[in-house]
């Protein structure tokens, strides 16, 4: 199916899963205004939102079904592969948060349903990102994401350290913000337009002349945005905190989702306009080396399960950078494959933990929850599981998506870097498995120990459906690859060849 | 029709069995085990009769698995694997009866995962394809760290994550350098395929490269074997591990590193491996091993450690066999590799078995207790012969076999090797003389009793093997000759070997 962005109801179509995602959030909007007060009332809304997330999930599949492409390079919005997958991710995402926010808000008392309609107005912005073929909408798509988060992160705004996260993510994310949008009119600067495919088209002929300065400025200062919303180091400092601060659910959401929309635009972005470029490998090739050296040995002195899991997933950032770094086009389905994995494992590991934490104090260590094992069999088998995934093990999907990043880092002749992300795997292996040392070989420390820990029935479904999947993709990972190689492809200049791509 | 489905049903029993006895009740865990790995055993043993020793690969099965990567499940076995499966199905009903009175919590676990564990070790041995291979040595390693972490001795935390840690860096590099060849391969022929054959036939003209890959699959071998200096982990796993998970660490997970070294290191870089630089380091730190093993062996206090350290040094025997590199040096390693499964495996067994009644593993705490318990101390004594290589044992076939044929290549170091067969019978002898002979001068051991009937069931099929394979080895040389022969033929051109008598 050839769209024309021209003809107003091919753009609409274009923008189909938005439209419906928006249509929904307005729903919901009216919804919380009219009823708010009951415990019933929350419920409700979430299971609406559900509803909202899986149909915009059936609108997309029906593009992808369809084919669904864009004429000429000038549209505003890209249709391809790597823009369904991509919103794939960020709906799963969103819908296992709403499956496991329910027994959360209940527990917390957070009985305030507008919850679900940020959570919606999250997604929406992520979905914005990855459609976006043009600076501004990508960067709409960013703020639109951002401020929903923003606020999500301080909702349980009794306590004083979600607040206090709120308020730095905010000031740093603005200040970020204002990078990206600094790097863009210097970009427009020099090739006089934001649309990636004419960008794309500029780049080589300004490499050589005197604008490319002014060019390369603006690239870097992109690359400062966008490394702010992944949390690379060095622009990492802000994701312990905050992660730390948020509810748990919103911490899965944020480390999941928010890092896949910011990976999905910045390969969009250097892909599209700035693929015939090199500088910026290099520029990246350290951004990732120093992220998955610097990620991995914080989280290694973490005694707080939530802290670590927020370096680890600053180690994560690393290793999809490397992917980054590589570019081309099984790279990019390297990130799609990853990604999903990522979603999976992390969203996983929150609402496990979250089930651990008491109401009011959410600061569970590694040492308590020594000897889970032995009170909750399935939910430490279902954490192992994530964690094993988290190392990169075989029989998972954590290992099946860092085994295709190394495909591409070593397609693309990075072997030291091929080299670096193993190692810096190992040294993983040092805050991972004292999870599960804790769970099966210390012993409880006394009979009531994990007598709170609770999850309900639908988080329970999100945590069997997560593992179900983890292991299923590590065993059999054909279909995925399928989806991520079409996907990878789509995303490339059309002038440019890779020089070796593997199948 | 056997050879058909034999591999793919010596990986698949276990995994169900492993689900099975998870769901029985947990008193019944270990007669179902027990049931599963002699069922296990008996799929194996017409692998014996059937095996046609030709030099080539056998009872493969190819079928796809990820088709667009080029990944097959693709398994089988030659005269070299053959003989670590037939070991790995054979130790695994005796381990799960040693444990019987060791494990008495979460029993079902504990027996599951020494079946997923059997799974993980025969995967080893039979995977032709290196993505299939790599998948089965990263999964053996979690049920290991299980065993050892959950059930193990006093310092099993620690002991447990260095082994984890130790296996990984090496693994994670050795996959590094498995992709490496694959793209390799990719680029000389246009085909992708992670196949055993496809790779080594392309694996040549890598040029300085080819250091670097070898260099990753030395370190994952050479931290399992474990050659010195590499070999940190061992004495920690054997002393924490429970009984059972002892003598499969010894019996068959450091095989995996020497078979390793034979199926792939040596095969794939042939010019590296054979370089003299490499030859040297490589025969030095076996020696290394060989006497600085049995020197720290000497003076362990705690008969474990002494076995383990034991290890370190009859698989330097191995190493040393193995690039030696003559017919007799690789089947002598090849049996010392058996060997080693059982004496080794025996020696944990006996320890285990006293250390249930006295709750000591210490040497000084016994001492005379041949009068008290004549069957133990007759048994101890057949097995430490073995270990030491006594004429009539297994272990001195293997050794023999081992310092004749490396005579020929490396003169020097075998005479060296030598002194360790002395050191071997300085510190067993010791151990055995304090433990069971001197006068009794502990009251407590007064009261041991012996060997029950189900202990010596598990020791009786040690025994044979022993003598078996001591006094009449030949059905055992006689399948690995051919493979051995091809595999020296294929490194070193029969022109370089024909000059030597």
């Amino acid at each position: 199916m050839r769209l024309d962005p021209a003809v107003s109801h091919d753009l609409l179509l274009t923008l189909l899963p938005e439209l419906v995602l928006t249509g929904w959030s307005l729903v919901l909007l009216l919804f919380v205004a009219w009823r708010h007060q009951t415990t019933r009332d929350l419920r409700l809304t979430g299971w609406l939102t559900f509803v909202a997330l899986v149909s915009t999930a059936i609108a997309t599949w029906w593009l992808w079904w369809n084919r669904a492409s864009v004429q000429g390079t000038v549209s505003m919005v890209a249709a391809d592969d790597f823009r369904w997958v991509a919103d794939w991710i960020f709906l799963g995402a969103g819908a296992l948060t709403v499956l496991v926010s329910f027994g959360y808000l209940e527990r917390e008392r957070l009985l305030a349903p507008e919850y679900y309609v940020l959570l919606v107005f999250g997604v929406l912005g992520m979905m914005v990102m990855a459609a976006g073929a043009d600076l501004m909408v990508i960067f709409l798509g960013l703020e639109l994401m951002s401020v929903a988060v923003y606020v999500l992160t301080g909702f349980d705004r009794r306590r004083a350290r979600s607040a206090e996260a709120a308020l730095k993510y905010f000031l740093l994310g603005a200040f970020a913000s204002g990078f990206l949008l600094y790097g863009i009119a210097l970009v427009y600067g020099a090739t006089g337009t934001t649309n990636l495919g004419l960008i794309g088209t500029q780049v080589g002929a300004l490499e050589a002349s005197r604008s490319s300065v002014m060019l390369l400025a603006g690239l870097a200062l992109l690359i400062v945005g966008f490394g702010f919303k992944i949390a690379a180091v060095p622009f990492h400092m802000w994701a312990p905190d905050v992660y730390d601060g948020a509810p748990t659910p919103v911490t899965g959401f944020m480390a999941t989702g928010v890092k896949a929309a910011a990976f999905a635009a910045l390969f969009r972005v250097l892909n599209q306009a700035f693929g015939t470029l090199t500088t910026w490998h290099d520029i990246v090739w350290w951004l990732a080396v120093v992220t998955m050296i610097g990620g991995n040995v914080f989280a290694l002195s973490q005694r707080s399960v939530k802290r670590m899991l927020a370096y680890s997933s600053v180690a994560h950032a690393g290793y999809l950078l490397v992917a980054v770094s590589a570019g081309g086009s099984p790279a990019t389905s390297a990130f799609l494959v990853y990604a999903i994995a990522y979603t999976l494992m992390t969203v996983g590991a929150f609402a496990i933990l979250q089930a651990k934490g008491r109401a009011g104090e959410s600061d569970v260590t590694i040492d308590d929850l020594s000897g889970l094992a032995t009170r909750h069999p399935w939910l430490s088998f279902g954490l192992a599981v994530c964690m094993l995934s988290l190392l990169g093990f075989p029989g998972t999907a954590g290992f099946i998506g860092k085994w295709y990043i190394l495909i591409a880092a070593l397609s693309a002749g990075q072997n030291v870097l091929a080299a670096i992300l193993v190692l810096t795997s190992v040294v993983s292996a040092g805050y991972y498995l004292p999870v599960i040392m804790a769970m099966y070989m210390k012993p409880e420390p006394d009979e009531t120990a994990h007598l709170d820990v609770r999850l309900d029935r639908w988080g329970r479904t999100a945590v069997a459906a997560v593992v179900l999947g983890l292991l299923l993709f590590g065993v059999w990972p054909n279909r995925l690859f399928d989806l991520a190689r079409s996907a990878g492809g789509s995303v490339q200049p059309s002038s440019t060849s890779t020089a070796v791509s593997p199948p | 029709m056997y050879a058909r489905w034999v591999i793919t049903a010596l990986l698949i029993w276990p995994l169900i069995a492993g689900a099975v006895v998870l769901l029985v009740p947990g008193r019944l865990a270990k007669y179902v085990a027990l049931a599963a790995s002699l069922v296990e055993f008996a799929i194996s043993v017409p692998l014996w009769w059937t095996f046609v020793p030709d030099g080539g690969m056998q009872f493969v099965v190819d079928r796809p698995w990820v088709a667009a990567w080029g990944i097959h499940y693709t398994v089988g076995v030659d005269g070299i694997s053959l003989f670590l499966v037939l070991l790995t199905t054979f130790l695994m009903p005796l381990s799960i009866l040693g444990s019987w009175s060791y494990i008495t919590r979460r029993d079902g676990g504990f027996y599951a995962l020494l079946l997923v564990l059997t799974t993980g070790m025969i995967g080893v041995f039979v995977s032709l394809d290196l993505f299939l291979f790599y998948v089965m040595w990263e999964v053996m390693l979690i049920p290991m760290y299980f065993i050892i972490g959950v059930w193990g001795g006093d310092n099993r935390l620690y002991a447990a994550i260095k082994f984890f840690i130790y296996t990984f860096v090496g693994s994670l590099l050795m996959l590094v350098a498995i992709l490496v060849l694959y793209l390799h391969a990719a680029r000389a022929t246009g085909a992708y395929s992670f196949g055993y054959a496809h790779l080594l036939s392309n694996a040549k003209d890598l040029g300085p490269v080819a250091w670097w890959l070898f260099g990753a699959f030395f370190l994952a071998f050479a931290i399992k074997v474990p050659l010195f200096p590499l070999h940190t982990w061992l004495p920690d796993a054997h002393v924490e591990a429970p009984t059972a998970g002892s003598v499969i660490l010894a019996g068959i997970l450091l095989k995996m590193g020497t078979y390793g070294f034979l199926r792939f290191a040596l095969p794939f870089f042939p010019s590296v491996a054979l370089s003299r630089t490499v030859q040297l380091v490589i025969v030095i730190l076996s020696l290394i091993g060989i006497i600085y093993g049995g020197l720290v062996a000497l003076v362990q206090p705690d008969f474990k450690k002494l076995i383990a350290y034991s290890s370190v040094a009859h698989l330097g025997f191995v190493m040393l066999g193995i690039w030696a590199l003559t017919l007799q040096s690789v089947q002598g390693a090849l049996l010392i590799m058996i060997n080693h499964g059982i004496s080794t495996g025996a020696l944990f067994f006996l320890v285990g078995m006293i250390y249930e009644r006295r709750h000591s593993r210490l040497i000084e705490a016994y001492g005379g207790i041949a009068r008290v318990v004549p069957l133990f101390a007759g048994i101890l004594t057949i097995v430490s012969l073995s270990s030491i290589a006594l004429p009539g044992t297994n272990g001195f076939v293997g050794e023999f076999l081992v310092l004749l044929g490396s005579f020929r290549t490396y003169p020097i170091a075998t005479v060296l090797a030598t002194t360790g067969v002395i050191v071997a019978a300085a510190y067993l002898l010791t151990a055995l003389q304090r433990v069971i002979y001197n006068p009794l001068t502990n009251a407590e051991n007064e009261k041991l009793s012996d060997l029950t009937l189900r202990e010596l069931l598990v020791l009786a099929p040690l025994l044979a093997g022993i003598l078996w394979i001591g006094i009449y080895p030949k059905p055992f040389l006689q399948r690995m000759e051919p493979s051995a022969k091809a595999l020296i033929e294929q490194l070193r051109p029969p022109s370089s070997v024909a000059g030597q008598p």
